[in-house]
């Protein structure tokens, strides 16, 4: 366990340089891009004339250097003060603290389905590699990570929502209906089954090949050959001996897969019409809100490295090699 | 044995669900009430329409805060009264008399006066509106005689005709009482009070905005609906999901795509309607940089207004909903419109020819030169035609490479940086040519203004018409002014008007009395009804 603490330590210390690179980064991207938040509004208006221009630039705040605006944005960063959102006119944290939940709730969900279904569907095609099953499943969860999320995303509204109607076409709750407690996190939960089916199916792939793949190589191990010379059933080394030895490199994927993701969740989130984190950072993006983006790309690098930081202790405490190199050193 | 289970399962759950749905009552009763839901594809940064006069904003807007008057098939002069129940403007074009609506009252309970208007006009319209602004410039006092009457003064003659046709647009009053103080009125996070039919009611972002009934509006009987919900439904292939889930009542401004408009007119209880679009159209237009020296020789431009199948353009990229272009004036505004110009018919020989001519004659590769296309970001027609042009230019030999930009960098190259040779743009044409269509062939405007001449084109004719038409008063010779300016400017073709498209709204049947005047989208929907 303290094993573990230490290893915490050092890696929250090491953070830090990632995510100054990371928002001194982001920050200069968008500075790259061509047009700006001003640029970005006129057009939204259908225009206007030069003195308007000029004006918006000025409240805007878009006169100065971009070096004079980073400086300005690291200095109230440091205050903890995440700024003032132009296209939304409002302070930036708040903004982040509304769209942050249902991401999370999004992405939570179909990580937990991706990994639950993918690794049990890795177990079944691995404890008989090559049998007709493997390749059914192989085949299959291929085919999945082969479509386009947002593809996927509209399909299962065609069937589940349009034809069958058993599921909202979009958006994450019923509006305006004053449910709270319970009910209101039931109807969440029957608004999300659809993105979270379209973002967790194609990422189902990856955890069940790994898993499947895992075992097959876990079965020409000697310990396999052990386990079959103790007379044990074929079943019983599968789950145990061969898929719990394969598990390990999954916990590792899971780390890695959170940050697609939040990737994925920016087209899944326009498609199902989710006020999420993913759709925030398009219209950012499409605003020219560089402090919105900025605040936005820091918060998800915060959540990425928190993520990576648990897998690392779960890890660390599955496998007792992983990490005493590290603190030892 | 797994699957079979699993497929019983979800089969008694289906039925279980049919079997319920038959049990459910109908969403509405009887012939008014009801909640409305529409969907919205984007949320204004500022929703007050009297500061900012777009489409976007006013889509919402406009059901709260109203206009002096709004546009009308049968009005008088294409007008209907809203706020302002007549107006006159003096024959010096020095000043306009409104005579307003009387008890009218604001959403909290204010009676509505004319110092509202005259503190509309002179803080908000004239200083911050994107349109007032220009429409305003010349507004020096507004007199309020009586609590009922508005006189606006002028510094120098503004055409009555113009102030008329841009009222739905600009004229959208707002209450002294709540603004009266604010350092920064563009700024104010105040909620929208306004006069209309349906009251600001929240707003959740991302999410949705919900306006409910006003139970004092003036209009007799009316509204009619208890809410309406506009719905943030940001992709259009899902915005058409909805509709057909019944989990909208209506899409505006094409948000069901063209593309899908065949499939969903064959829905049952689906309407589709093309009208109610006639005040606000759009045009597709080729923008010209006249900085390039083959671009600037008048044949070449009239070959490439010769290369372009205006047909074709109709046919298979607006499926039939648009019309060809003549001009800068489109032909739904007829009080403008002069189709008598020189035309530039589909030729691809005369195209090549002209390109000769021009002495630019066809390189070993078939090539003559080469120059960069910006298609403009905003629909998915200019992105469409900026394809086709590509190809059809290919046929007369001008070899364009096609530049795709998101819009903030669409405007930074385009009208800020001048880094294209040809840009497709929609201008929008807007009930009166001096809003916002002079601008776009009028040489001074300098950079960094969307949607005006950033080709560096000059042309002192054509100034100095513009120039005359902005201050002469009399309504049949600015009128005229504006049909030689269609003359001057197909002749010499600055910009190259292709097609003029209006947008397309699908609803359930049970919604009524859709589409019932030119701005309908953009109108206050105080007789809308829901049947059920």
């Amino acid at each position: 366990m303290n094993r573990a603490l230490r290893l915490l330590r050092r890696r929250l210390v090491s953070s830090i340089p990632v995510l100054l690179i990371v928002i001194v980064g982001s920050f200069f991207l968008l500075e790259l891009a061509p047009g700006d938040a001003a640029d970005a509004y006129l057009l939204s208006i259908g225009g206007g004339d030069p003195a308007l221009v000029q004006a918006l630039r000025q409240s805007y705040g878009l006169e100065g250097s971009a070096l004079s605006r980073l400086w300005l944005y690291l200095t109230s960063l440091v205050r903890l003060d995440l700024g003032w959102s132009v296209i939304f006119n409002r302070p930036i944290s708040g903004l982040i603290l509304e769209r942050l939940p249902n991401t999370l709730w999004l992405m939570g969900s179909a990580v937990a389905l991706s990994f639950t279904v993918g690794s049990a569907l890795g177990i079944v095609a691995g404890s008989k590699p090559g049998s007709w099953r493997d390749r059914m499943l192989s085949t299959g969860s291929l085919a999945l990570y082969a479509v386009p999320s947002f593809w996927l995303g509209l399909v299962l509204i065609v069937v589940f929502s349009v034809q069958l109607r058993w599921f909202p076409t979009a958006g994450i709750e019923t509006i305006a209906s004053g449910r709270h407690g319970l009910a209101r996190a039931r109807d969440i939960a029957w608004h999300l089954a659809l993105p979270v089916a379209a973002l967790g199916l194609i990422y189902l792939a990856l955890f069940l090949r790994m898993m499947r793949t895992g075992m097959a190589e876990a079965w020409r191990q000697d310990y396999a050959l052990a386990a079959r010379a103790r007379g044990l059933g074929h079943r019983r080394i599968a789950v145990f001996h061969i898929a719990r030895n394969a598990l390990l490199p999954l916990v590792t994927m899971l780390g890695l897969q959170a940050a697609s993701m939040l990737g994925g969740s920016v087209v899944i989130e326009s498609v199902f019409a989710i006020p999420g984190f993913g759709r925030l950072a398009q219209e950012a993006v499409a605003g020219r809100d560089a402090p919105l983006l900025t605040g936005i790309i820091l918060v998800s690098a915060v959540l990425v490295i928190l993520v990576n930081l648990a897998v690392d202790m779960a890890y660390a405490l599955l496998d007792p090699r992983v990490g005493a190199n590290e603190v030892a050193a | 044995m797994n699957t079979i289970s699993l497929s019983r399962r979800t089969l008694i759950r289906g039925s279980a669900l049919l079997l319920a749905s038959t049990a459910l009552p109908p969403v509405a009763f009887g012939q008014s009430g009801g909640r409305l839901v529409v969907a919205a594809d984007s949320e204004p940064r500022n929703l007050n329409p009297a500061i900012v006069a777009s489409n976007g904003v006013f889509f919402i807007a406009s059901k709260v805060i109203e206009p002096l008057a709004e546009a009308s098939f049968d009005g008088e002069g294409g007008l209907a009264p809203r706020l302002a129940i007549a107006w006159e403007g003096s024959d010096d074009g020095l000043s306009a008399t409104f005579k307003l609506r009387e008890g009218v009252k604001w959403h909290d309970g204010q009676p509505f006066t004319s110092a509202d208007v005259a503190f509309s006009a002179l803080q908000v319209w004239k200083p911050l509106q994107n349109l007032g602004r220009l429409v305003f410039a010349n507004l020096e006092a507004v007199d309020t005689p009586d609590d009922h009457t508005a006189v606006f003064r002028f510094a120098r003659p503004t055409p009555f005709q113009l102030v008329r046709n841009a009222l739905p647009v600009v004229s959208s009053v707002v209450a002294k009482h709540i603004y009266e103080g604010e350092a920064d009125i563009a700024a104010s996070t105040a909620n929208l009070v306004g006069t209309g039919p349906f009251r600001f009611a929240e707003h959740r972002p991302g999410e949705y905005y919900r306006l409910e009934r006003n139970p004092d509006y003036w209009g007799e009987g009316e509204p009619k609906l208890d809410e309406i919900i506009f719905r943030v439904l940001p992709d259009r292939a899902a915005a058409a999901g909805a509709l057909e889930a019944g989990e909208i009542q209506l899409a505006a401004f094409s948000q069901v795509p063209l593309t899908d408009l065949d499939r969903i007119s064959k829905v049952p209880g689906i309407e589709v309607y093309s009208k109610g679009y006639e005040a606000l159209t759009y045009q597709l237009a080729v923008e010209i940089n006249h900085r390039r020296a083959e671009l600037a020789n008048v044949k070449v431009r009239q070959a490439i207004a010769h290369a372009i199948d205006r047909d074709f353009v109709v046919r298979t990229i607006f499926l039939g909903y648009a019309e060809t272009a003549t001009g800068i004036v489109p032909k739904n505004a007829p009080e403008f419109y002069n189709g008598d110009v020189p035309a530039y018919p589909f030729d691809v020989d005369k195209a090549n020819a002209l390109l000769d001519e021009a002495g630019y004659p066809r390189q070993d590769g078939g090539t003559r030169f080469r120059l960069r296309l910006l298609p403009a970001p905003y629909f998915t027609e200019t992105r469409q035609f900026g394809d086709y042009l590509r190809q059809a230019l290919a046929a007369v030999g001008i070899d364009a490479t096609v530049v795709n930009n998101d819009a903030a960098a669409h405007q930074k190259a385009v009208y800020t940086d001048h880094e294209f040779d040809l840009a497709v743009a929609p201008t929008v044409f807007r009930g009166d040519p001096a809003i916002s269509t002079t601008i776009l062939v009028r040489s001074g405007t300098p950079a960094g203004v969307p949607f005006s001449n950033q080709g560096g084109y000059e042309n002192k004719d054509i100034d100095a018409l513009i120039d005359k038409a902005g201050e002469t008063v009399d309504t049949k010779q600015r009128t005229e002014l504006y049909k030689q300016l269609q003359v001057l400017v197909a002749q010499d073709l600055p910009i190259i008007n292709v097609a003029d498209w209006g947008f397309i709204t699908v609803a359930s049947s049970q919604v009524k009395n859709v589409s019932n005047n030119p701005r309908w989208a953009v109108s206050n929907w105080a007789d809308t009804e829901l049947e059920s």
